[in-house]
């Protein structure tokens, strides 16, 4: 507990019969956010495999506490890992909206990113933040899992920001006004 | 988990039928599939696969791509197993230009074509370790097809999409420490191999989910055109490395491993044993390959294809893939159609699942082994 409570901006002392924490509500509630990331498994195409790479024995997500739920329902992030064709983009924007607050999405790859090698592909949207507002992007075709990896790292940095008093549980990019097209 | 078969329910209960999207978003489909399931009770009645949630619009796109670039988007159908993609254009292209590929690169192709095989059949079997239950086969899985990416990274840069077989040849020429590596890996691949037999295979509870759940008889393989492990579950001799050889194929000696009632279980064998053969090819490849050139003299930067048509078709990971490529005389094709193996097995769901029970979709969906890359390209 040592460790973790260094990072803190509390006080700790040894006092007798316990130890004192002093901290504020957003600082404990973002460690414990950032501590449990879970993403949603929701794989679209060829990044899936490598985020299957990085759950799996030699990159080990488990360590970071992100464990992959299949369920939208019990997820903090969704990892778009793939291609976002047009026939997708109403199921994404459907389970973006099934996933509680506060709730992060990953662009993993160029595809979602831009569309990628798919640039002038009729039937590709060029990009997932076209239909949901992205938190982190990954490039690369596909990216490493160590690249999906440093994303989770930028994400629980961006989690470690978020402030009580600028609305629970929204995340910073909504409230600027997002481009989400159905909320 | 057995082929129950259907009982009908007994008078004083009512039953009615409800429809159950299985995905697209669901872990089990490996990708965007949706299956439409009309369910009467434990029951399936009506399967319905629906794709096109991954339609990225390639073979329009091969249009406006000259021939070089037309190799990287082979890359992302089958990305589990992406030399073959590459390898099955390259040969429709050198048909179509007339190149003479050398025998070094043929060697080379065909290693790499197995081990990206042996790549693939280990996320197959990892993933439908999981479908079926057991999550551990996937991490021990994982731990063997990290050492073979790592082989595909050092030679062309690429853990998934190589672009590594080009038209005319190979991207660069594989180097003694390379084969060294390589090497080292099959000899500790092969216990590994033994292990995971005992893990899974010859598990009783996988054996029982397996072994009498989705039979496929010879004639319906034959009726629904299926291929690849999947035709070969079923106990037909097929395989387009023995019958069209094409790279080395017909220099190596290797068996093909078949099934013999077709249930998943006998699917999930074959890929098993492929794995084997492979090795065996992989290991055959290097004692009688050569040193050479690995690039056919003359391939222009930009080709221009003379006019025609050509198909060429290899065994890959899922299944005996096609390209037929049509050319009038421009820099990119006129028209490129894929065989995809995986799009035509899939199909087999609409009949396989019905009468079956809802416990026993994923473990039937599962064994035919779709990637949805492929189906909808």
């Amino acid at each position: 507990m040592g460790i973790i409570l260094e990072k803190l901006p509390g006080v700790t002392s040894a006092l007798p019969g316990g130890e004192l924490l002093l901290t504020t509500a957003d600082t404990v509630i973002d460690w414990g956010r950032k501590s449990s990331v879970w993403p949603l498994t929701f794989g679209l195409a060829c990044c899936a495999i490598e985020m299957m790479g990085a759950y799996a024995s030699r990159f080990d997500f488990d360590r970071m506490g992100v464990i992959p739920r299949p369920s939208p329902r019990q997820a903090d992030v969704m990892i778009v890992a793939g291609t976002v064709v047009k026939k997708m983009a109403d199921p994404i924007i459907q389970i973006y909206h099934q996933m509680p607050e506060p709730r992060f999405v990953i662009s993993m790859g160029s595809c979602a990113n831009c569309g990628g090698p798919y640039w002038d592909s009729y039937s590709v949207v060029k990009g997932v933040d076209k239909i949901i507002p992205v938190d982190v992007y990954i490039a690369g075709c596909p990216p490493r899992p160590e690249a999906l990896q440093y994303a989770v790292v930028k994400l629980q940095e961006k989690m470690m920001k978020m402030k009580l008093k600028n609305g629970f549980g929204a995340a910073p990019q909504q409230e600027k006004g997002s481009r989400d097209i159905t909320a | 988990m057995t082929d129950t078969l259907h009982a009908p329910p007994p008078e004083d209960i009512k039953t009615d039928e409800m429809f159950i999207n299985l995905g697209p978003q669901h872990p089990s489909t490996h990708g965007v599939l949706r299956v439409g399931l009309t369910i009467s009770g434990e029951m399936i009645t009506k399967a319905v696969p629906d794709v096109g949630y991954l339609h990225r619009g390639t073979e329009k796109l091969a249009e406006v791509r000259g021939y070089h670039h037309c190799v990287v988007l082979t890359d992302r159908w089958d990305y589990v197993a992406a030399m073959p993609n590459n390898l099955v254009f390259c040969l429709a292209t050198e048909k179509l230009f007339n190149y003479q590929v050398p025998e070094r690169a043929q060697y080379i192709r065909t290693i790499m074509c197995e081990m990206n095989r042996i790549a693939s059949h280990l996320l197959f079997f990892g993933t439908y370790g999981i479908d079926i239950g057991a999550f551990t086969p996937f991490l021990y899985a994982f731990r063997e097809r990290e050492l073979v990416l790592d082989l595909f990274e050092q030679i062309c840069g690429a853990r998934l999409t190589y672009n590594y077989i080009r038209i005319g040849g190979v991207m660069v020429d594989v180097d003694d420490k390379w084969v060294a590596k390589c090497r080292e890996f099959l000899e500790y691949f092969k216990p590994r191999l033994k292990e995971y037999e005992t893990l899974l295979s010859y598990n009783p509870i996988f054996m029982d989910r397996t072994q009498t759940v989705g039979i496929i008889s010879k004639e319906d393989a034959m009726t629904w055109g299926l291929s690849g492990p999947n035709l070969r579950g079923s106990g037909i001799d097929y395989d387009a490395r023995k019958f069209e050889p094409y790279a080395a194929y017909d220099k190596v000696k290797f068996d093909v491993p078949l099934g013999k009632t077709g249930s998943c279980w006998d699917r999930y064998n074959c890929r098993v044993q492929e794995m084997y053969q492979s090795v065996s090819i992989v290991e055959q490849c290097f004692e009688q390959m050569k040193p050479g050139d690995f690039m056919a003299k003359g391939v222009a930067k930009v080709p221009k294809a003379p006019i025609g048509e050509a198909y060429a078709h290899v065994e890959g990971a899922r299944g005996n893939l096609g390209i037929y490529l049509v050319s009038d005389g421009g820099q990119s094709p006129f028209r490129m159609h894929v065989r995809a193996p995986s799009f035509i097995n899939l199909a087999i769901l609409q009949e396989s699942l019905v009468g079956k029970k809802v416990a026993d979709v994923i473990a039937i969906l599962g064994s035919i082994d779709i990637v949805l890359g492929e189906v909808d390209r």
